[in-house]
């Protein structure tokens, strides 16, 4: 059936597409891409008119560069040469530029953390977890009832860390949050998908709820009022001295170097952090563990009589995606230096649910681009666009031909407060057309195209990846 | 190898021309602009709608002096969402704007405390108009200022003139879980506890639509007032629930409930009902009458409550910028900006007449305790003030302690 | 609500009362079985669950005689019974109602309609609509009361019904056979599209985003009725008494919809094996339609007489009674059209008990009950996935 199609060779690209296939071209097509949307985001004017819609599209585009080198036809040694240029050269300058990109590409990294750690669980396990911030929420709040001046039970009672101790608690937040994953996990995994997914779901509530009131009898969250001050790590003197000597060499106004320096500190913590969870999570897919996720995932009844031990595997995955959760919660409670229980909402699960999605569930690469799309939609495209109709409002632009005044666009309309009604879509449609997401996971694809007539929901017949009918046990 | 050499070149090409554009983007500008953060959508969107509009009529009213000196103003209105995180998003955006000399803002102190953290590392002046939460002020930022009260006067207040005032003897509280509702009714349970007021019950809900479970210990216990820190989309409901449920003593709140759509909500039930605020309705102000009438013929509705202060709050950077500008003779830095709006000095608002303490209180804060006439929402800036006092910061009134003694 | 279910579970002392001659020719007699019997198992399970609550109340009553000072717990609980009582019947019927919705398109779909929250909210908000409408036509206080809320309630249904029928047709209906998870992460989605298009629709008409319904405007429901139970009186609000009578009513009608009639019959057998029920002639699709129009009416009717108890709405306000009535859903045991009702009942009552009960100690408080309720879904998930009156089936393999 559809396997066979799907197993047949592709037809050969024709023409241009041919062309940039080849390394050479590629190569060059790609340098001149990084080269132009550098320039574009260096060269954008501040007080134009459209700058706004200009960030809209170029600061994807800038974002999106890795993506495209780490796909392009060329050599391992460019791929890194590139890589490392842009995310460790072009980005930090940018982000000296305009610390706001830097703020983003912080987002974009917290995001892709979470958005790894949730596809663990979903992704290579088949675990529908709709509570994951409840993991993020743990780390962050083992972070910052630790370090806040709000008076939480333990800095009370002297318990408070050095900011330098942050590095320990990247470890000390995953464990803990591993740990919450194996308590909840423990009576919950036995349950069939669409449970469980309820069951997280409540659980994420929970957690919410209780961050919300455990501050009396004894105050463990500083409760609404949420936590306030919470440490960032040290920055070292050079990062300092460097940057604020790049921002002077290259004349770029810098309001304290101070700050960007400890956001370029954040930056690369981030980058490391996201780096050792790719690794990980690669080193995962291939390992025997691994393999006994890919096997739940397909058939827990076969994986269960072929002697996969289904509540260890699972909890593993739980525990692992609940660990990246966590170390991703330090970084972001440090980095916002305050959070309170509403940071930890639902939508934020369904967000980084749609992450996953999106990008294509399993596929690792694929879960990346969709943290980043989602992420520059959530925080830097849906507010520009607002930011675009209030300038055009400013300016008292007319569209032309049906004449319509910018100011009369009302403030219920604008597309900022949107976003649940974009991620809403977005599911609907992506689960629809392409349920195997943007960058598919191949085993996935073939999953999710393959039986679709089928009313009852377990068929007889059901085609294996190998394309040859069998029997179900 | 050809390829290496065409990295090496396009790798070097493209650095210098990024280089080069970039001194050309970094050049100052001669637009300033404000930016004002609250939520424009959402529950709580009335009083965040009324905060930019009145950020919009202070600009448009009182930008000669700075396009005297050759700057055009521009307005730049935010949605924080009333949430924290798109908050501090926001907040980033702004900071890295140049042109952004001044911020006017937020409605919920759990938004504005995290994003002043922003502000204040890029040295960008904030002053709200709404925040009451003491924890804004108190971390004795430069860069933070605020003109309207505190909690942790506004909630003792309330306590004072239900004991006194209105002869109370037994209270229930109930709060919205929130940074702002929390500390408001804690501050007022504090308070009410020295006074001798009998506590039946503290609670935090944050159900929204059904309080009938609730509502159900309020009626057994049948306390004299039951107050609620908490904002009127919610309040509202309660109150006319509880009514209707039959309660029958006393409500009263923070300036949480001053919005005309509490009237709405709350019905005829909300009718008696007392709020302790720090914003006096626009028309007890002998300053306010040219406002009300212009802010109608721009907006087509009654100021809401935030909306003369968000006014204030404008005019106070407007004018700090125009000082620091005068001074520079040029473009002013922030910091010059934060420096000059913390000298504000007897400036004399719609609302009162303000001069910042050395962490950004106004000196003396005027509280009100007003009772709901009508439940007509068109009725509300007709509320009557049963009480007003004014009250010296607490850093204010250390100051004034310390100097008494000693002189 | 069904006969058949209790037939296959009777056992002990009630075997032989059921197998006797007089129970035969009194089960197949219309009145007794679409009207007597139901009102009875309501009435059974309200007492059940009443008098189990009352019993652990005054339990904990003795066990903590005065958690704060100058308070006696059991004085309290006897002031507060009855409308604890009242409360939680209210509140209890409206989850059950909505749990229908649930557990009859989980009978025919085996899939969580995550999305029937929002039917929920929708039929609270069309309620909104029809009543403003009145309002600024000058009519509503011009229509008798009862007819106005049963045009109310039924419009909302009806509307919400239709919306559940396209949500299926335009999302649903193309996953049919994809994996588990799709269609649930499908309906997650729609439910976010249906909140923000009704806020953008409430903003765009009327420019806010709290809906206060005009019941205010009619007298006959602003007044509450009072009751005498014993020393202490107790305002029941009418909408509270409409509530309880509407619910009563509509279940009444699913009752006999589900068992006596030739479409109820194919829907039960679609949830028994659809590609058989198919195959016997019966149109799968057709019938999956009407389920998703009966259940979303059922959260349609829910929302419309939760509005008409609560008096001002939003567009967010259908997850956490969504989230209740899935408990109560599965508590009952998913599937199990009795077991929506038992379990409606059993949370509403238990939360307005727990909310009665727990603000006068000091340490917890009300603000603990949502994770009672959610304790209580863990709970039985875990001992009993099949829930109170579920069957245990084994997965198919």
């Amino acid at each position: 059936m559809t396997t066979l199609t799907a197993l047949s060779p592709q037809p050969q690209p024709q023409g241009w597409r041919e062309i940039i296939r080849r390394p050479g071209p590629a190569l060059a097509l790609l340098i001149a891409y990084i080269a132009f949307t550098t320039m574009a985001l260096f060269g954008l004017d501040r007080t134009a008119l459209w700058y706004p819609l200009m960030q809209i599209i170029f600061v994807p585009m800038f974002m999106f560069a890795p993506f495209l080198v780490v796909s392009a036809p060329i050599k391992t040694i460019y791929k890194v040469i590139l890589g490392g240029v842009l995310l460790l050269l072009l980005m930090p300058l940018l982000g000296i530029y305009n610390p706001s990109w830097l703020g983003l590409a912080i987002q974009i990294c917290v995001f892709t953390g979470l958005a790894l750690g949730l596809n663990i669980v979903v992704g290579f396990a088949g675990l529908l977890d709709l509570g994951y911030v409840a993991f993020f929420a743990v780390g962050a709040y083992a972070w910052g009832s630790l370090t806040s001046p709000a008076g939480t039970i333990f800095t009370v009672n002297g318990w408070s860390v050095s900011p330098g101790a942050f590095y320990v608690f990247l470890i000390i937040g995953a464990a803990a949050a591993a740990l919450v994953g194996i308590l909840l996990g423990l009576p919950v995994l036995r349950l069939r998908g669409d449970y469980l997914a309820i069951v997280t779901l409540g659980f994420g509530e929970m957690i919410r709820v209780l961050a919300r009131n455990a501050d009396a009898p004894i105050n463990f969250t500083n409760g609404a009022q949420g936590l306030h001050g919470i440490a960032s790590p040290p920055v070292p003197g050079f990062v300092i001295s460097f940057t604020a000597s790049i921002g002077n060499t290259l004349g770029f106004r810098m309001e304290n170097p101070n700050a960007v320096a400890q956001q370029l500190s954040f930056y690369v913590i981030g980058i490391i952090i996201i780096a050792l969870i790719v690794i990980i999570c690669r080193r995962l897919i291939d390992s025997p563990i691994g393999r006994a996720w890919t096997a739940i995932r397909e058939d827990e009844v076969a994986a269960l009589a072929m002697g996969v031990p289904l509540v260890k595997s699972k909890l593993m995955a739980f525990a692992m995606g609940a660990a990246f959760g966590g170390a991703i919660g330090v970084l972001y409670a440090s980095k916002q230096t305050f959070i309170d229980p509403d940071s930890f909402q639902l939508l934020s699960s369904i967000t980084i649910l749609a992450m996953v999605i999106v990008g294509g569930i399993g596929s690792i690469k694929g879960v990346m681009v969709g943290a980043m799309l989602i992420t520059l939609l959530n925080l830097s495209m849906l507010t520009n666009l607002s930011l675009q109709i209030n300038s055009l409002k400013n300016a008292d632009a007319v569209i032309p031909i049906v004449n319509f005044h910018f100011s009369d666009w009302p403030s219920e309309l604008e597309p900022a407060k949107y976003g649940r009604l974009l991620f809403g879509l977005i599911l609907v449609l992506m689960m629809i057309f392409r349920p195997a997401g943007l960058l598919p996971e191949k085993r996935r694809k073939l999953e999710l195209t393959e039986r679709r007539e089928e009313v009852d929901e377990e068929p007889m017949i059901r085609d294996t990846p190998s394309g040859v009918p069998q029997e179900r046990s | 190898m050809k390829t290496a050499r065409l990295v090496t070149l396009a790798g070097s090409a493209a650095l210098a021309l990024a280089l080069s554009a970039s001194l050309v983007g970094a050049q100052d500008s001669q637009v300033i602009k404000i930016a004002s953060q609250s939520p424009l959508s959402g529950p709580q969107s009335v009083l965040g709608i009324a905060i930019r509009n009145g950020v919009e009529l202070a600009i448009e009213q009182n930008s000669q002096a700075l396009n005297d000196l050759g700057f055009t103003v521009e307005f730049v209105p935010y949605d924080d969402q009333a949430t924290a995180e798109v908050g501090v998003a926001n907040a980033q955006q702004i900071v890295a704007d140049p042109a952004i000399l001044g911020l006017t803002g937020h409605l919920n102190s759990g938004v504005a405390i995290p994003s002043s953290e922003v502000y204040n590392e890029n040295n960008l002046v904030m002053v709200s108009p709404a925040n009451t939460n003491p924890l804004i002020t108190d971390r004795g930022y430069p860069t933070v200022n605020r003109i309207c009260g505190r909690d942790d006067l506004q909630g003792p207040t309330g306590a004072v003139i239900a004991a006194n005032d209105l002869g109370v003897t037994s209270v229930y509280i109930l709060h919205d879980t929130t940074a702002y509702g929390q500390g408001l009714a804690d501050y007022f349970r504090a308070e009410a506890a020295t006074l001798g007021l009998t506590e039946l019950g503290f609670e935090g809900t944050a159900e929204a639509a059904n309080f009938d479970g609730i509502i159900q210990p309020i009626l057994a216990l049948n306390p004299d007032l039951v107050f609620f820190g908490g904002i009127y989309s919610q309040t509202g409901v309660f109150i006319s629930q509880a009514r209707a449920a039959g309660y029958t003593g006393l409500f009263m709140g923070g300036d949480g409930f001053d919005s005309s759509e509490f009237a709405e909500l709350a019905g005829d039930a909300g009718v008696g009902t007392y709020y302790t605020t720090v914003a006096g309705p626009a028309s007890v102000y002998p300053n306010a009458a040219q406002f009300i009438e212009d802010y109608n013929e721009a907006f087509g509705e009654d100021p809401q409550p935030f909306a003369a202060q968000a006014y204030d709050s404008t005019v106070i950077i407007l004018n700090g910028i125009a000082a620091a500008a005068t001074e520079a003779g040029g473009l002013p830095t922030r910091e010059a900006v934060a420096a000059a709006v913390r000298a504000t000095e007897n400036y004399e608002g719609l609302t009162g007449t303000i001069t910042f303490d050395d962490n950004g209180d106004p000196e003396t804060a005027v509280y009100f305790a007003v009772e709901v006439v009508s439940a007509d929402p068109a009725e509300w800036s007709n509320n009557t003030i049963v009480a007003s006092a004014v009250l010296p910061s607490p850093l204010f009134a250390l100051q004034q302690a310390e100097a008494t003694p000693s002189s | 609500m069904t006969a058949e279910t209790l037939d296959s579970r009777r056992r002990g002392i009630f075997e032989s009362f059921l197998d006797s001659k007089f129970y035969r020719r009194l089960s197949r007699n219309f009145i007794y079985r679409y009207v007597i019997y139901p009102v009875g198992q309501m009435l059974l399970f309200v007492a059940l669950a009443a008098a189990v609550l009352t019993l652990v109340a005054y339990g904990i009553a003795i066990l903590f005689p005065e958690p704060r000072p100058n308070i006696v717990l059991a004085d309290q609980i006897s002031k507060q019974l009855p409308g604890m009582i009242i409360s939680g019947v209210s509140i209890g019927f409206v989850y059950a109602m909505i749990a229908l919705g649930y557990t009859l398109v989980y009978g025919v779909l085996k899939f969580i309609n995550f999305a029937h929250s929002e039917l929920f909210m929708l039929g609270a908000v069309a309620s909104f609509f029809f009543l403003s409408v009145l309002n600024t036509a000058g009519l509503l206080t011009d229509v008798h009361p009862v007819l106005l809320i049963i045009v109310m309630v039924l419009l909302s249904g009806a509307f919400t019904g239709l919306i559940g029928v396209l949500v299926e047709r335009i999302a649903y209906k193309p996953l049919r056979g994809a994996p588990r998870l799709v269609p649930l992460i499908t309906a997650i989605g729609v439910s976010f599209v249906l909140i923000d298009l009704t806020r953008i629709f409430a903003a765009v008409t009327i420019n806010d985003f709290n809906l206060t319904l005009p019941t205010r405007e009619i007298p006959a429901l602003a007044a509450p009725v009072p009751f005498q139970f014993g020393s202490t009186t107790v305002n029941v609000r009418v909408s509270s008494i409409i509530i309880v009578v509407a619910a009563v009513i509509m279940l009444l009608f699913l009752n006999y919809f589900v068992n006596g009639t030739r479409s109820g019959r194919a829907i039960r057998a679609i949830s028994q094996d659809a590609t058989t029920a198919g195959l016997m002639g019966i149109n799968v699709n057709l019938m999956i339609s009407l389920t998703f129009l009966i259940g979303g009416a059922f959260g349609g009717f829910a929302g419309s007489l939760y509005s008409l108890n609560v008096g001002t709405i939003n567009p967010y306000i259908g997850f956490f009674p969504g989230l209740k009535a899935f408990t109560a859903a599965v508590l009952g045991g998913i599937g199990n059209v009795t077991g929506a009702l038992l379990g409606g009942l059993f949370i509403g009552m238990t939360e307005s008990f727990l909310n009665g009960t727990l603000v006068y100690f000091p340490a917890l408080g009300q603000r603990y009950t949502d994770v009672f309720t959610f304790g209580v879904l863990i709970a039985v998930l875990i001992f009993r996935p099949q829930g109170l009156l579920g069957e245990r089936v084994d997965e198919k393999v």
